[in-house]
């Protein structure tokens, strides 16, 4: 079997990620009542990052397997284009001057708050490595 | 050359996913020249990609009256499959791939109150909004600040609380303004932000919350925040969700109802 065939373990491994992690957001969905995925990808994330960082630690994910993973990193930015050429932006515009105040509004409030929280996070950071054992 | 016109058209539909990956290819390509030449690389390639897909999408929403932009035009079905859900949370998880996990423990606290800040915020933004437009009933308030929240948050919350349908078009409508303007505005507005590190990616995609919003707004300013931003802002949809119907219509029930 030639070398090239391993590129599938890096596809497979993120996969999995993405199967394991969705499928924890469904459950944890289910069990608090809400209609939605909570965090399923969020938790396919750490899930890949934990299970990279312990096969290359193990020298068991070959560079070859990780351009499986890289391609699907890499190819990002396009899926985003067309993500946005899919989005309904007839909607958008045509939900009148309520929906684009509540819309811009929520922007603004949201980019007003990320300096103020991003100290937050880092004063609390310094506290808990003092308390920390 | 109906016959020419009718192969081709018969070729794209039966390979939708390619014909997406060769439509999208030629889009970024251009984009990326309109960036190099006419702004000199000031504005990113990837912002001009992602302003480009939101006017085709407005384009194929006037042509065909479909919801979903330019997938709706047959021959370009294949973009809907490339830039949805399942793709697009393939692609997300890949970027987490190198990402340290001491960047993200070191913003836990901060990543948290982001969260919580950013729901409850959009639905007291969403909900005021509301009220000024005449729609004073709490079910109303907390649909419409629902879909401040994300353009999922809203239509989820509305059908808990037994809420119009023109109420629910509504927050899905704000949903989207606000999903759009992430995308749009995020390069130019993060450095006045210091949205420029790890930690603040994640307090914003806390913050923010729409996933497509941050994905794209993030994407356009540095890819290389794009995995923390996102973590974070797939857990919003799920907090609004549990938080809409519950808590918040009751605390607005309590002053309105």
């Amino acid at each position: 079997m030639g070398d090239n065939a391993v590129v599938i373990y890096g596809v497979a491994l993120l996969s999995g990620c993405m199967i394991a992690g969705v499928f924890c957001g469904e459950l944890l969905g289910e069990l608090i009542g809400v209609r939605a995925n909570v965090g399923g990808v969020g938790i396919a994330m750490l899930l890949l990052i934990l299970a990279a960082d312990r096969l290359q630690g193990q020298g068991r994910l070959k560079p070859i397997s990780r351009q499986g993973i890289v391609f699907w990193s890499s190819i990002y930015i396009p899926v985003v284009v067309a993500m946005a050429a899919s989005q309904n932006v007839l909607a958008a515009v045509e939900g009148g001057p309520a929906a684009l105040l509540a819309g811009f509004l929520a922007v603004g409030v949201g980019f007003a708050l990320v300096p103020a929280i991003s100290r937050v996070g880092r004063s609390e950071k310094v506290e808990s490595k003092e308390d920390g054992p | 050359m109906t016959v020419v016109v009718e192969s081709l058209r018969s070729v794209l539909l039966s390979n939708g996913l390619v014909a997406a990956f060769a439509f999208v290819g030629v889009t970024v390509w251009l984009s990326y020249l309109v960036s190099d030449r006419l702004t000199r690389g000031r504005v990113h390639g990837s912002a001009i990609a992602i302003l480009i897909g939101l006017v085709l999408a407005y384009a194929g929403g006037v042509a065909t009256g479909g919801d979903h932009g330019v997938a709706d035009i047959d021959v370009l079905a294949g973009v809907g499959l490339l830039g949805g859900a399942m793709i697009r949370d393939l692609a997300i998880i890949a970027t987490a791939f190198g990402v340290h996990l001491s960047e993200i423990r070191k913003a836990g606290a901060g990543a948290v109150v982001g969260l919580l800040t950013g729901v409850l915020g959009s639905f007291a933004v969403g909900a005021t909004v509301a009220w000024l437009f005449g729609y004073t009933d709490p079910v109303s308030m907390t649909t419409i600040g629902a879909g401040a929240a994300t353009y999922i948050v809203g239509p989820v919350t509305g059908t808990a609380l037994g809420a119009t349908s023109d109420v629910v078009a509504l927050s899905i409508a704000a949903g989207l303004v606000k999903s759009m303007l992430v995308m749009t505005t995020t390069p130019f507005v993060a450095r006045h932000i210091g949205l420029d590190n790890p930690r603040s990616a994640l307090v914003f995609g806390g913050l923010m919350g729409t996933t497509s919003g941050v994905a794209g707004g993030l994407a356009a300013t540095d890819e290389k925040l794009v995995p923390y931003g996102a973590m974070t802002a797939t857990f919003y949809t799920g907090l609004g969700c549990l938080l809409g119907p519950s808590i918040v219509f009751v605390t607005i029930r309590a002053f309105f109802g």
